[in-house]
């Protein structure tokens, strides 16, 4: 291992070669990433290195400035997802958490208290299309989009799977993602909103534990309170661990199975709801008032 | 393990650029990760030698420059430097902190040929 960097032997070795700065792979390798100095200009100087030297074949190496966001081009997905979304007054919920914490069943019985009216749902999972089976037995149309070894949903994804479902005006769009706290924080789907549901036969630190999460979250459902006198669980703990990563999330204690805090929950999806058609109302008149000046008309 | 999608993520860059800047070969690539990016930089580092595989950065060499997470803090009314979520601030040890800068996930450059 390279003394200077730790890069492995076999790294150092193929990029010497390419180079023929040196033939050994001991780690006594010209250094090829700390060997020259970046200008101001984002030239390369080889001469003012450690070694103090310039090797063949190096010189022939240019920097190339990217400063790109390495999520660009899921985030240019999402957008796109969101504008048509948004364009339709469509409410899109991104649903996150860790497997077995209800998702599913609250899903179900929220569809089945909004009468199953203009929703459609996009379902994530590893594998088998159960909870598309579960959804669809609700009366409401859904894809199930089974990720083979992926342990999140995309844009690209989500984008392909409106394409195939009818999305009525406003209406909600459900996005139950992969059960999993890590990785779906990273990717924007082009959803108005995270939801995270945990549930109490969990721990109260999760908020603590997978931050990534719950930062992401507008709104964290603490599900099966119909269990918490069984179980170990502080509520007023959680909620705090909650608000400490993020102070503007919004708590509902819920159960789908004893129905508590399923009308707290059903407000809370109506009052996005009618924010997101207003929005759509006004991108619509200021898309009017753009073409009548744009034609003269006005 | 959601390092595997962002490894090709930085995969796709690198081939959008080659294009772009004509460049046969990435010889380096530097990454900028702020500390809340939520990525270990060694399955980063693991991911990415498997992902360049027969493309342009084929045996690149992988730069990770780590930023730091930077929050306010409403109490002492100022920027700090934090180094986890939910962390207390370091001046005063509070609580009231917004958390600001942290999650970046960025290619700075590449060392072409």
């Amino acid at each position: 291992m390279c003394a200077t960097c730790g890069c492995g032997p076999e790294v150092a070795f193929k990029v010497g070669e390419s180079g023929k700065a040196s033939a050994s792979a001991s780690g006594d390798h010209a250094h090829h990433h700390h060997g020259h100095h970046h200008g101001a200009d984002g030239s390369l100087d080889y001469s003012s290195g450690s070694a103090g030297h310039h090797v063949d074949g190096v010189s022939q190496k240019r920097l190339v400035e990217v400063e790109a966001d390495i999520l660009s081009k899921n985030n240019r997905l999402a957008e796109g997802n969101r504008q048509r979304l948004e364009a339709m007054a469509v409410l899109a919920l991104n649903l996150v958490s860790s497997p077995g914490s209800g998702k599913t069943t609250l899903l179900v019985e929220t569809i089945r208290r909004m009468s199953a009216n203009g929703i459609a749902v996009i379902e994530g999972d590893q594998q088998t299309s159960n909870d598309a089976d579960r959804i669809r037995a609700t009366g409401a149309p859904a894809i199930q989009i089974n990720t083979g070894k992926g342990c999140h949903l995309d844009a690209a994804m989500v984008g392909h799977a409106i394409d195939h479902l009818h999305l009525e005006e406003r209406g909600v769009l459900f996005i139950e993602n992969v059960g999993n706290l890590v990785c779906p924080a990273a990717f924007d789907l082009g959803e108005d909103s995270k939801v995270a549901i945990l549930s109490v036969t969990e721990g109260e630190d999760k908020p603590l534990k997978y931050p990534h999460m719950f930062a992401a979250a507008s709104v964290m459902l603490l599900n099966k309170v119909d269990l918490a006198p069984y179980v170990d669980f502080d509520m007023d703990a959680c909620e705090a661990n909650a608000r400490r990563i993020n102070p503007n999330i919004e708590v509902i204690r819920i159960s789908a199975k004893s129905g508590d805090g399923m009308a707290a929950w059903l407000d809370w999806i109506e009052q996005r709801r009618k924010a997101v058609a207003h929005k759509a109302i006004e991108m619509a008149k200021a898309r009017l008032e753009h073409l009548i000046v744009a034609s003269g008309a006005a | 393990m959601h390092e595997l999608s962002i490894c090709q993520s930085i995969i796709d860059l690198l081939s959008e650029q080659a294009a772009i800047a004509k460049f046969d070969r990435v010889v380096r690539v530097r990454l900028e990760i702020g500390c809340l990016a939520g990525v270990e930089p060694q399955a980063l580092m693991f991911g990415f030698d498997v992902s360049a595989r027969g493309t342009v950065a084929d045996g690149a060499a992988l730069e990770i420059i780590d930023l730091p997470a930077k929050a306010w803090c409403f109490d002492c009314d100022r920027t700090v430097d934090i180094e986890t979520r939910g962390a207390d601030c370091p001046l005063c040890s509070g609580g009231r902190l917004r958390v600001t800068g942290g999650d970046e996930l960025r290619v700075k450059d590449l060392e072409v040929v």
